[in-house]
């Protein structure tokens, strides 16, 4: 995974709620099973018409946005499909931060393993970006994940909160997998009891 | 200290607690399907094996076609390519596959209870959402990414946060022509899309315990509308009833054992929950949806908002946005809504009480509009046909399909026209979830095949379900 860096960057304001991740990446181009290359599906129908012609009034075809690194967001961005082509597509747009009042947990958790931060912060502080974001190309934060703080247009500094975790890994890069393998010993334990505690599981090993 | 029926399964897998609130969690089943091929790609990366290949199964439900049961059929060579690596990937780790070719293959959410391996207590996870459809067992079901499909294929573990615990209960007894799904979509309109979100859902009250585990199937596959990170019901004797004689149940020599264990897996009386729902049962009606959110639904009695009477102004904008690409005026009857095709299948709605409602509308009825009906398994399947269901709907213009995920999420192809209206058992009415342009209304299976006979949402209790 790579690593988060303190970027500035231009947010783009999405403030509708429930935009779910068929709204990210519709179904028909999950065909691929590439992760790279997906940027250009992202937002696909709310962003082209069927001519394939944009949209002029979608937010990231408007001159300003085209480049948008942060994304402002109404409640609940991601909710509904777990694939994790919605982070991949938002990734390989050039998407980096996702801001909003509260998002949905298999989103949430499938952006943070592919680099992405999501921030959550109280409703009048997301409403303030949302207002921010709108300055078109003056839309630019400052997103810093060491010292948890977006730096606005105006130069105020805002706080967040991170899972300690989470911007452990996402500051190194660190990849889930090598990480729990050193709690291979408990793992082991726990399923040697596991197995004489249940006698009933069936196994379903290949004939 | 009295603990909630999800935080003893949470107690009992939980492997390592850590500093910042995150715990390592023991899976008991790993599910997976076609979409999988980022995780197998991951271990390849990784030289590294799946770890439990007895506890993971694999099944091809989504990309797969519902017309034929023959992987020739898939014109698309994209399409073919997943399906293709899919069959390679579990053959080189050694995961057992349901193939489409299989007796017993279905949509997995349809098949692990079916199978009797999803049981109660247990953790099981699946890279789809509406894996919280087993937690109607009593176990605790979510879905999971693709990396976090990685991270259990090697591991078998999953690090989670704690969710909170939320309990929806469903007080009365439900009036006839009202289903399981009218009681889920009830709870959604009243909760919200994102009204769970960051929640265990418990479902109870004496609606939930009178249904058939089919029916809590239903109501827990669609926790994740409400944005829940799992739903849950207590296992009780409609739970041990269905369990039993099904080939991954507890042998008879076991089965006192298991039974005992599953006995104790109940909310303490005095547990407490974050968040308590409640609703009377008995003044819920047949639903349907009128927008794009699984949230945007109303009885069939009543109307679809006016956004010109809504204050909130962003409330406006989204009802009026859900209503334009409906093609719906506000305030428009539920029931007069039209309908120009129908879908009754998916993991929501795909088993045998769902095809049996269905059928007892539309026998010795004529459809008006094209249907389908795509069985959630071929055990579901055969049971149908054994009962004369196909026959049924095939007489009144109902086309008989095969089992798979089909329109529910249209990856395979079967998708609906622009601008058509989808009378759809499944779970998601999201803009294009069942093609561009497509506008989908959610619905029971019995609403669903009333609304294809008159070509419109309608209401279901006007026709009285026949004998089958």
């Amino acid at each position: 995974m790579r690593k988060f860096t303190t970027f500035t960057g231009v947010a783009a304001p999405m403030p509708a709620q429930n935009i779910d991740t068929d709204k990210v990446i519709p179904a028909r181009f999950l065909k691929t099973i590439e992760r790279k290359g997906l940027g250009k599906h992202l937002f696909n129908d709310m962003r082209y018409n069927t001519d394939g012609t944009e949209k002029e009034g979608f937010i990231l075809n408007q001159p300003a946005y085209r480049n948008a690194e942060v994304l402002v967001v109404g409640d609940n961005f991601g909710c509904g499909s777990s694939r994790e082509h919605a982070p991949w597509a938002l990734s390989d747009f050039g998407v980096k931060c996702l801001i909003g009042t509260d998002f949905a947990d298999i989103f949430f958790n499938n952006s943070s393993k592919n680099g992405m931060l999501l921030i959550k912060l109280p409703k009048p502080i997301v409403d303030a970006l949302m207002e921010d974001a709108k300055l078109g190309a003056n839309a630019r934060l400052t997103i810093d994940l060491e010292a948890q703080e977006i730096t606005r247009p105006n130069g105020e500094v805002v706080k967040f909160e991170v899972d300690p975790f989470k911007r452990h890994s996402l500051l190194n890069g660190l990849d889930d997998i090598g990480l729990t393998f050193k709690n291979k010993e408990d793992i082991t334990s726990y399923e040697s009891k596991d197995g004489s505690s249940r006698p009933w599981m069936p196994s379903l090993a290949a004939e | 200290m009295p603990r909630t029926l999800f935080e003893k399964i949470w107690d009992a897998h939980t492997i390592v607690d850590r500093d910042d609130g995150q715990t390592l969690l023991a899976v008991d089943w790993h599910f997976c399907h076609e979409g999988s091929f980022h995780g197998f790609n991951a271990l390849t990366e990784a030289k590294l094996p799946v770890r439990r290949p007895e506890r993971t199964l694999g099944m091809a439900d989504h990309y797969v076609p519902t017309t034929s049961r023959d992987l020739n059929a898939i014109d698309n060579p994209e399409i073919r390519s997943v399906v293709d690596q899919f069959y390679a990937n579990t053959e080189r780790f050694g995961v057992r596959m349901l193939g489409i070719e299989d007796k017993d293959h279905g949509i997995v959410h349809v098949v692990g209870p079916e199978q009797g391996i999803s049981q109660p207590g247990l953790i099981i996870v699946c890279g789809d959402s509406h894996t919280s459809t087993h937690g109607a067992m009593g176990a605790m079901a979510f879905g999971i990414g693709a990396s976090e499909v990685a991270h259990v294929f090697a591991t078998q573990t999953l690090w989670q946060a704690r969710p909170k615990a939320m309990r929806v209960t469903v007080a009365g007894a439900l009036q006839a022509g009202v289903a399981a799904k009218d009681v889920i979509l009830a709870i959604i309109r009243q909760i919200g899309a994102g009204g769970a979100l960051g929640h265990a859902i418990e479902y109870d009250g004496s609606v939930i315990r009178g249904l058939s585990m089919e029916g809590r199937m239903t109501v827990c596959n669609m926790s994740i509308e409400a944005g829940a990170r799992a739903g849950m019901i207590a296992p009780d004797k409609t739970t041990f009833d269905y369990l039993k004689g099904r080939p991954g149940a507890p042998d008879p020599a076991d089965w006192p054992a298991a039974e005992a264990f599953w006995r104790g897996l109940q909310s303490d009386p005095d547990a407490t929950f974050d968040t308590t729902v409640r609703l009377d049962g008995g003044l819920l009606e047949p639903m349907a949806t009128w927008g794009t959110s699984p949230e945007e639904g109303a009885a069939v009695s009543g109307r679809a908002p006016d956004p010109r009477e809504i204050d909130d102004a962003d409330r406006r904008a989204q009802f009026q946005g859900s209503l334009d690409y409906m093609g719906l005026n506000g305030g428009v009857a539920i029931a007069d809504i039209p309908i120009d095709r129908a879908f009754i299948g998916s993991c929501t709605n795909g088993r045998i009480e769902d095809l049996r409602a269905a059928a007892a509308i539309a026998k010795g009825r004529q459809a008006k509009v094209p249907a389908i009906v795509a069985p959630g398994s071929m055990p579901v399947k055969r049971q149908a046909e054994a009962e004369g269901l196909d026959r049924i709907f095939n007489d009144a213009g109902f086309e008989w399909r095969e089992s798979g995920c089909s329109m529910c999420v249209g990856i395979n192809g079967d998708l609906a026209a622009p601008g058509e209206h989808v009378a759809s058992t499944s779970n998601r009415n999201f803009k294009g979830r069942q093609g561009q342009g497509a506008r989908t209304h959610l619905m029971s299976p019995a609403s669903a095949a009333a609304a294809a006979l008159q070509g419109r949402i309608g209401d279901v209790r006007d026709f009285a379900p026949r004998a089958l």
